[in-house]
Formats: structure tokens, sequence, C-alpha cells
């Protein structure tokens, strides 16, 4: 480690592996609530454990992303984080106010916890994804400015590099449309209109800089190439990223009651978002290839190799299959989106996390580079396992949603929702089964980093 | 990256990029806005719709079911469930009123929230409401 605070960096990577072990978890039991409809009725209703897996998602993305923020800003900046007391404290605050958010999910009913915390003064409380009580939210958002006043002073006070500017950049973007979580009108045109704001300038704007700024770095220090390469790269990345994906905004816009060129300008814009993951393949292979050291975390090249092929194929080609419009009319909200969803977040920022943690886990843990090579094979079949299992859930919704779409919406016939999904239930069947393998991967993963840890580190 | 194309002028692409995409944007945001009232029906929100989008998000129904293709895809779609259920809002009030609290066995279901009647009426009049947005035509047909 080069710089000693750096350090606060492993506390955030721990929590998000352990909150990573909680998303599974509810994963699998609402992957089992879709086939044997009233497991765990009522004391865990299906809504209660979607909360919980995607709110853990979320909240352990952004601990990867603010523990990768840790460790490579002092690294870019070339001097000590500018508050790491700060940097702890933030972490047991926002530690503690997920997990009180959570317990709130399971033990009471969600009207309830909307009384106990006074949703009822700034609504804001169920809505997708932005689930967490007002008050969780107001949290969220002390915690994130804590986060970046310590983030922007460490930069303002060192080297100023493109990967750290960047990064900063995706940072304060992910604040500042955070904001929108608090407009909810009583017109849900609007109020969808604006969680988009949330939702798409996060995944597919905002939190691209960060996975393009995180990934920028494991690739210098992976294969030692020239940063002016890396970095050109990097802006031109992000820059199509932008250009396609602020304007692809408009795939969401097609059928909530928002003007009818939006179906123009959202499927030609979101049709080109398949670009910058495109060329993000390409940049990563070209760097590896183009390699001018042999460093000792294959685990961790791995990962970085791996981030940009499955966010190809899961934000771009999975995407790109249900964005156009005239498709979308079929597809939207069915199966096809819950396939898409699962293989876009594991591929892109599921895969950046893991990256940076392979990479910096072993340099925080005392060794000079890498772990021994018994730990990264361990690793590397997790990774094997949790990946192929996850292109496999991703083809199984996507035959449910292929079944679906055309049971319920284009034959001559269209049957009701729930007759078909008792029609499609082998897939689902199929779906947990590939999630049990997912599981297993994840534990392999946890153990990877009890295995050989008095064993000499690899060399190259 | 050949030798010509500067890291500068990358980064000029990106800034150019992303101002010019995102003013584009707001602009079109901007005629959304203008636009919306004429789709949204929005001198239908009473008070009562108010409070039923209320009731809709204290209960968190978006964590099974979709609203005009959004949310969960674990139960059914409600934005056109008050003309599935024959334009009845007492269809709605009655399905809702009459789910059994210990679930189905092995089948999905959905839980009791032990809603008020004037609770009942506020959530059916908002899936009324929501009901008669333009939505281009969406669901293609009435099972959503």
């Amino acid at each position: 480690m080069q710089y000693s605070s750096q350090a606060v960096a492993k506390p955030y990577f721990i929590a998000a592996i352990g909150l990573f072990v909680g998303q599974i978890l509810f994963g699998l039991i609402m992957g089992l609530q879709y086939v044997w409809g009233d497991f765990l009725f009522p004391e865990i209703p299906f809504n209660v454990a979607r909360m919980v897996h995607t709110n853990l998602l979320i909240v352990w993305l952004l601990f990867g992303f603010m523990g990768a923020a840790y460790y490579i800003v002092p690294e870019e900046t070339e001097t000590e984080l500018a508050s790491p007391k700060l940097a702890l404290a933030l972490f047991w605050i926002f530690l503690v106010a997920g997990a009180l958010t959570i317990l709130g999910y399971l033990l009471v009913p969600y009207a309830r916890l909307a009384e106990i915390t006074g949703n009822g003064l700034l609504p804001t409380m169920g809505r997708e994804f932005l689930e967490q009580p007002t008050i969780t939210k107001i949290g969220i958002v002390i915690v994130a400015l804590g986060f970046l006043y310590n983030i922007t002073m460490t930069i303002l006070k060192g080297r100023k590099t493109v990967i750290s500017l960047v990064l900063l950049l995706g940072l304060w973007g992910l604040a500042v449309f955070f904001l929108f979580s608090f407009y909810n009108p009583a017109n849900l045109v609007l109020d969808k209109y604006y969680w988009w704001w949330v939702v798409h300038l996060w995944v597919e704007g905002v939190w691209e800089l960060i996975l393009g700024s995180i990934l920028a770095f494991v690739l210098i220090k992976v294969t030692g190439v020239d940063r002016e390469i890396i970095e050109k790269w990097l802006y031109v990345i992000i820059a199509m990223t932008l250009i396609t994906g602020i304007i692809g905004t408009g795939h969401h816009y097609y059928w909530i009651g928002t003007p009818e060129y939006w179906q123009w300008l959202g499927s030609v814009f979101s049709a080109l978002e398949p670009i910058p993951f495109f060329m993000m393949v390409i940049f990563a292979f070209n760097m590896v290839n183009q390699r001018r050291r042999e460093h000792p975390n294959k685990a961790a090249t791995l990962w970085a190799l791996g981030t940009p092929v499955m966010a190809f194929l899961g934000a771009g080609v999975w995407g790109f299959m249900h964005t156009l419009a005239p498709v979308n009319y079929y597809t939207h909200g069915t199966q096809i989106t819950a396939a898409h969803g699962h293989m876009a977040f594991y591929g892109a920022y599921v895969m950046v996390v893991l990256a940076i943690i392979s990479y910096a886990m072993p340099i925080l843990r005392g060794r000079a580079a890498a772990n021994s090579g018994k730990a990264q094979v361990v690793e590397m079949w997790a990774f094997w396992l949790m990946t192929v299992s996850m292109v496999f859930i991703t083809l199984f919704l996507t035959g449910a949603g292929i079944l679906q779409v055309w049971l319920q919406r284009v034959s001559e016939d269209p049957q009701p929702f729930m007759v078909v999904q008792e029609k499609i239930a082998l897939f689902y069947w199929m779906r947990e089964v590939a999630g049990l393998f997912f599981l297993t991967g994840l534990a392999l993963y946890i153990i990877s980093f009890f295995v050989g840890s008095r064993e000499e580190e690899a060399t190259v | 990256m050949s030798e010509k194309f500067t890291k500068a002028m990358a980064r000029n692409i990106f800034y150019g990029g992303a101002v010019f995409f995102f003013l584009l944007f707001l602009a079109l945001t901007f005629d959304t806005h203008g636009e919306l009232p004429k789709r949204d029906h929005r001198e239908n929100i009473t008070e009562k719709v108010a409070m039923g989008k209320m009731v809709w998000e204290e209960n968190d129904c978006i964590g099974c079911h979709t609203l005009l293709g959004e949310g969960a895809y674990f139960a059914p779609e409600l934005g056109n469930v008050y003309k599935r259920f024959g334009n009845s809002k007492e269809g709605i009030i009655a399905f809702i009123k009459s789910r059994p609290p210990q679930g189905i066995e092995g089948r999905r279901s959905m839980p009791q929230f032990n809603l008020s009647d004037e609770e009942l009426d506020a959530l059916a009049e908002f899936l009324k409401w929501a009901s008669e947005i333009n939505t281009a035509g969406w669901p293609p047909n009435i099972q959503g």
C-alpha cells in the first residue's frame, strides 16, 4: 500500500461482500416464490423480498464504489486522503442506516414503516428501487456529501489525473441525480418521468463514468500500459456513453404517457448505447495484449477482462434486444426486462467492484501485489462459476420472457398473466437451479479470502 | 488509436458531447412538459386520486405489480386493471378486500393489507385515472 489512508477502503469492501451475500439469498427466496407461491408467506411476501434484494444490491455497489474511490484516489493524486477519520465514521453511519432500513423492511409491514418514519411529511417511498424511508434518503445524501467532500478535497490538494477526475464527475453525478428521488408529484406520469432521472441517468449515465475509471485504473496497474493511451480510451468511451445514453433515456418514455416522438429518439439513441460497451471490450483486451509487465495478480486481470465482456452482453446486447419501440411494445415489463437487468447489473457493476476488490484486497491485507497462487485459483473458479451461472439465469429468464410475450401479448388468443406464469414455470425452476450454482460460486469467492494466506505470494 | 487523435481531442468530445446532449435533453423535457397535460388528463387528479397514489406507494404495490409496465413482474399489470375488470371500481375493491390473510396454498397470493373503505376507494380511483392516461396504445391487449 503506497498511502496509509488507503486502508479505509478495506471495511468498505468487506461490507460490500457481506451485503452481496444477503442480496443473493433474498434473490433465491424470490426465485422460489415464483414457483412456490406461498413460500414464506405471509411473513416475507414477494415485494418485501424484492426490496431487500434490489436495495442490498444498490447499497453494496455504493459501498464498493466508495471503497474503490478511497483506494484509487490517494494513489492517483499521490497524496493521503483528506480525512481518513471522516471516511471511517461515514462507513459506520452508512452501514448502520442501511442495516436499520433492511430490518425495517423485514420486521414491520411497509405501510407501518412509512407511518413510523413520517412518509406523509415528504412522501418519497413506495417507488421501485427508491423504497427507502425518506429519512434514510436524507441520510444517504448526508453520507454522500461527506464522502464527496473527502474525495474532492483530496483531489484538489494532489495530482489531477483523468481517472480521478472522471471518477469524481461520476460520483458527483450520482449524488446530484439522486436528489430527484425527493420529487414525487401526485401526477404519476411526471413521477415516472423524473424517477428515470435517478434510475436511468445512474446506471446508463454517471455510473458508467465510475465503471470506466475503476476499470482504467485496474488496467493501468495490471498491464503497465502508458497512462496517456488508457486515458484517451477512457475519454472516448465515456463520451460515447453520454452521447448515446442521455437521450437514450427516451427508451423509458415510450408507454408512460409521454409524447410519441420519444419512440424515435429513444429507439435511435439507445440502439447506439452498446457502442461504448463494445469499445470497452476492445480497450480492455488491447491493453492486456499490449501489456508492458506481467502482473502476478491473474485473478484481477480476469475480472478486468470479464467486466467489459459481460457488460457488453448484458447491457449492450440484451439491452438492444428490446430497446426498439416496436419490439418494446411487446416486451415492456416482462421477464425479458428481468433477464436484461440481471446480466447488465452483474456484468457492468458487480464485476467491476469485484475487479477492484480483487486488485486492492491483497495489497490492503499486506501482500506486495497478489495473493498466493492457491487463493487465486479458487477466486478464478468463483469467477467462472458466478459468471456462467449468470449467463444461464439470463438465458432461462429470456426463455420465460419469449413465451410470456407470445402467450400473453402476441398470440391470437391472449391469456391472462397468471395462466401464462404457470405455463412457463419450468423456466423459473431452471433459473432457480442456476441461482444455486451462483450461490456456490459466491461461497467459493468468499473461501478464496481464507485459503493459502500462509503461502508465498504468487509470482509471474 | 492513432497518434493524430490526441487525448485533448478525446476530452473535448467528452465534455462537448455531454453538455450538448444534456442541454438537448433539457429542451426535450421542456417540450414534454408542454405536451403532457393533453395526455395525462391532470385535471382529473382529484384529492382522492392523489390519496390513492399514496396508498399505492405506502403498501409497495410496485414490489409485485407493474404499472404502465414498470415495477416487478410477479403479478399482473395494473395500468389497465380498471378496464380489465369491466370498467369497475367495485371489482378492484372486492378483489383487494377478499385476499386471504394466510395466502393460498402453493400459489402466489396478494397479501391482505386491511385497507379502510376510504383507502380502497382512493386506490381504485387512482387506478381508474391511471387507465385513462394516453400510453400510445400500450399494453397490446387487455391482459396487460
